[in-house]
């Protein structure tokens, strides 16, 4: 509490601070000299009816009765500008003048006087500013205020502005100093640190304190850097899991490559741009939840679609799976280009409700909300479907397919019926896809093309039939991608990645998590 | 695979090459058989695509390798003989740098990149388009084959390389040129490009490495290593206890694939006049695969004729009906997986022996 003592002396001893007991307002109804030392006064008066009356001061709505008595008129009603008590003055109200000098002081007085707002909100931004400042000559306002101050967030601000104030002033005594020093450290943003950083003329302990705090403060800083990389690199991997958690089913679980995967993922985002139109024209009251809607409806038409896909064209294609990628290559293109005379090849405009949009500061870390959701949705999904192949008569059939088709249809599973539900499923989990990437990436028809080499790649590097390693292949590699990111830069990040991820398949061609038995022999 | 349909195929790409080029330069510009130079370039492109299709098929119907990364291969030989010809430009850019191509001079480079010496010499710009694909096929096949990667799983590594080097060369920091890649060229070996008489040697050109290129494999396929070539195809594993190392005859022929791909790329660039990152795009190598699946695998004539014929259509659509491309390309893709699994030739021969030449049916999936 060293601090607050300091603080407590400072206030005893500053000068300024004994005119608080006259009438400052007094001036305020004389010429403009007088008015601008009213104003000085004021602001550092500590009054709570200062800040009103400078305010209106300021918006030249602040009047003097001929009995000198002032008066602030906001929308029609009249109040006295030294209790804030409404009233009736007597005669005619004159509006107070301001000039370009009164104005200087206005304005440099509006900062300070800030600090006794009654708002905490206000008081944080003032104390903010003031921090950007560090001006010498805020210091008595802050030490008032901090001296009233009950919010503890925002005297953390207050201090943090006074340490930056006294530092600049440079003639506080060494101890005040490093202990101002101790508070911008424990701040530890880049702005504490710019500040340290550019101290002067300072005795050898306090440069040597400086010094060492921007040494902390760069290494925190790069803790949370690290942190901030780890989770665009859990975004990215869940974005990766998503477009690729279908493609583990249809390709992991039934062997089909499904080049057509991406224009799933496609259709789910276009689906969600016409369940937004359909609400917009119709329920307006649902605007907010359309998203939550898209999703069940964006799983439905990937997934009608993905069953039609399978009793169409890819059952004739069953064991031989380079045509199956050829016919699906084509099926996908076509599929492009149907989206694309229908809705047009520009970009659709998917919106962001609001409960989405928005982000979250965390120490040195910004979370965007969409991004954040988008984690979750991705391990819900995950969830789900790794549920519905656990726990439900469908999924149990679907692995008793896998695993041995023959008993399966020997006892009683229709397998072809299965197998259409199987690739509805995964067509379906790609659709759910579409709706999350709606909110992040452009709804185009190329928007699928975009993922389906980086979602084989993810498949494939968890191991085939495992939804496990494909989760921990998306997020690691996601994370991988961050992390080289700043190192090669974005582009150069990515090249990496598939090269690193072509010599991994090398070395291991099953992925990381292959599964063991005879079923791998294909 | 007949000596005929070989022989017939050659006499029409050589003689077909031959009549375009005489009727271009022998008759006047408004004589009605006259063949106008656009016609005589589309047509050295179509070549050229076709070498790429004989590469692929190469690969695709004698070694079961279905590489969806080929048109890497042809776009890096491509890239060989446009550094060449930006070399050759010399002065006559538009900032008349003498060393620097122009898209160098407008990034502010002040050198040549390292790996861009030498390429003022056709000698050795000719070797880059031989050696660069082939070593890249020689490092990545020996890496694959050796780790026994097949089947799909190679289809999708050999998309992403050929992913990563599209993205690679999209980069202005790659030093060739960026997005707009290599272009503006003004001549090659000395001979201005947009002469009639250059854009006829071109076709000719084309038409004789196609047929050299034709022989060529054709002599692999029908030697006794082409034999154990089909059997790495057919049953890889009982190839391999017979005592054969699949992955090097695998190997071989890839990199040969790979060498014929870039001669391709090299003359597709000498007469369109650009090369960009574009060409690395996945769809281009599928397409490349589409070619060789409509003209039959396993055929080399059925390459050539696939890759003419869907080019042909992709030119009278996208110019026509450019609405109808993407439809009409979807829909071969799938009619010719379902419905003509051994391509026109196979539908022309009607199945002369019992059992057609395709892969053994793997077993039915998750089983």
């Amino acid at each position: 509490m060293i601090l607050l003592r300091v603080l407590l002396l400072l206030i005893a001893i500053c000068p300024l601070a004994a005119r608080a007991d006259d009438d400052p307002f007094a001036g305020l109804a004389g010429g403009y000299e007088d008015i601008r030392r009213a104003v000085d006064a004021l602001a550092l008066s500590g009054n709570p009816h200062a800040e009103p009356a400078v305010a209106a001061l300021q918006a030249g709505t602040l009047f003097v009765a001929p009995d000198r008595s002032l008066w602030i008129r906001q929308d029609g009603t009249l109040t006295n500008a030294r209790t804030g008590d409404p009233g009736t003055p007597d005669g005619d109200l004159k509006r107070v003048r301001v000039n370009n000098a009164v104005r200087r002081s206005i304005e440099a007085a509006m900062g300070a006087l800030t600090l006794f707002s009654h708002d905490p909100a206000r008081r944080m931004k003032a104390a903010a500013d003031l921090f950007a400042q560090h001006d010498a000559a805020a210091l008595p306002a802050l030490d008032r205020a901090l001296a009233n101050e009950q919010d503890p967030a925002v005297r953390t601000a207050l201090q943090q502005a006074r340490a930056a104030a006294l530092l600049s002033a440079g003639t506080a005594p060494v101890p005040d100093r490093l202990a101002a020093i101790a508070v911008l450290r424990a701040r530890g943003d880049l702005d504490a640190s710019n500040l340290l950083a550019s101290l002067s003329g300072q005795p050898p302990a306090v440069a040597a304190a400086a010094s060492a705090a921007v040494t902390a403060i760069a290494r925190v800083q790069q803790l949370w850097a690290l942190v901030q990389a780890v989770f665009y690199g859990l975004s990215l991997g869940s974005v990766l899991l998503l477009a690729a958690a279908g493609l583990a089913i249809t390709f992991g679980v039934m062997g089909v490559i499904n080049m057509a995967h991406g224009e799933m993922v496609m259709l789910g985002a276009y689906t969600t741009f016409v369940v937004q139109q359909v609400i917009a024209t119709s329920l307006p009251a649902l605007s907010g939840v359309g998203v939550l809607l898209a999703v069940p409806a964006a799983f439905l038409v990937a997934g009608a679609v993905g069953i039609a896909i399978e009793r169409l064209l890819i059952r004739f294609l069953y064991g031989r799976p380079l045509e199956t990628l050829l016919a699906t290559w084509g099926l996908s293109l076509a599929l492009q280009q149907a989206v694309r005379s229908i809705f047009g090849a520009s970009n659709r405009n998917v919106t962001t409700p609001g409960w989405m949009s928005g982000a979250a500061e965390w120490g040195g870390l910004t979370i965007t909300f969409n991004r954040l959701y988008i984690i979750v949705f991705a391990v819900l999904v995950l969830v789900a479907l790794m549920a519905v192949l656990r726990f439900t008569a469908l999924g149990l059939q679907m692995r008793a397919v896998t695993q041995n088709r023959r008993m399966a249809a020997a006892m009683g599973i229709r397998t072809p019926w299965i197998d259409a539900l199987t690739f509805g499923l995964g067509s379906g989990v790609a659709g759910m896809a579409g709706v999350a990437l709606s909110q992040i990436d452009n709804v185009s028809p190329n928007l699928g093309q975009g993922y389906i080499i980086d979602s084989f790649m993810v498949v494939v590097f968890g191991g085939v039939g495992n939804l496990w390693g494909t989760l921990v292949s998306a997020l690691t590699l996601g994370i991988v991608n961050k992390f080289l990111e700043p190192l090669a830069g974005a582009v150069l990040a990515k090249i990496l990645v598939l090269v690193l991820l072509i010599l991994f398949i090398q070395r291991k061609p099953r992925g990381m998590f292959p599964l063991k038995g005879r079923a791998v022999e294909a | 695979m007949s000596r005929t349909a070989t022989t017939t195929c050659l006499v029409l790409v050589l003689g077909g090459a031959a009549l375009l080029a005489v009727l271009n330069l022998a008759l006047p510009a408004d004589a009605p058989l006259h063949v106008p130079t656009y016609t005589v370039s589309l047509a050295g492109k179509y070549l050229s695509y076709a070498m790429l299709a004989v590469a692929v098929d190469l690969v695709w119907g004698f070694a079961g390798i279905l590489s969806l990364g080929h048109a890497a291969f042809f776009a890096l030989g491509g890239y060989a003989i446009g550094m060449y010809l930006m070399r050759q430009i010399g002065t006559r850019g538009v900032y008349g740098n003498a060393i620097l191509p122009d898209f160098m001079v407008f990034l502010n480079w002040k050198q040549l990149p390292w790996y861009w010496h030498g390429f003022d010499n056709a000698f050795f710009a000719i070797v880059m388009v031989l050696l660069v694909p082939g070593l890249l096929a020689l490092v990545f096949g020996w890496l694959a084959f050796r780790s026994r990667v097949s089947g799909v799983y190679l289809s999708i590594i050999t998309q992403a390389l050929t992913y990563a080097l599209l993205l690679a060369f999209f980069r202005n920091d790659m030093g060739f040129g960026g997005n707009n890649g290599l272009t503006d060229f003004k001549d090659v070996f000395g001979i201005p490009l947009h002469l009639d008489a250059t854009r006829d040697g071109l076709l000719a050109a084309s038409a004789v490495f196609l047929a050299v290129e034709l022989l060529i494999a054709r002599y692999v396929v029908t030697s006794r290593f082409g034999k154990v070539l089909i059997a790495v195809r057919d049953t890889e594993s009982r190839t391999r206890f017979l005592g054969y190392r699949p992955e090097a005859y695998k190997l071989f022929v890839f990199v040969l694939s790979a060498v014929m791909a870039g001669v391709g790329g090299a003359l597709y660039v000498l007469q369109v006049g650009i090369i960009n990152p574009s060409e690395f795009s996945p769809a281009n190598s599928i397409e490349a695969v589409i070619w060789v699946a409509v003209g039959g695998r396993g055929t080399l004539v059925g390459a050539v004729l696939g890759a003419v014929l869907v080019n042909l259509g992709k030119t009278y659509f996208t110019g026509a009906l450019p609405e109808l491309w993407l439809f009409a390309l979807g829909a071969l893709f799938i009619l010719v997986t379902l419905l003509l699994p051994d391509g026109l030739l196979g539908l022309a021969r009607r199945r002369p022996r019992a059992a057609p030449a395709g892969p053994a049916p793997e077993p039915e999936p998750a089983e």
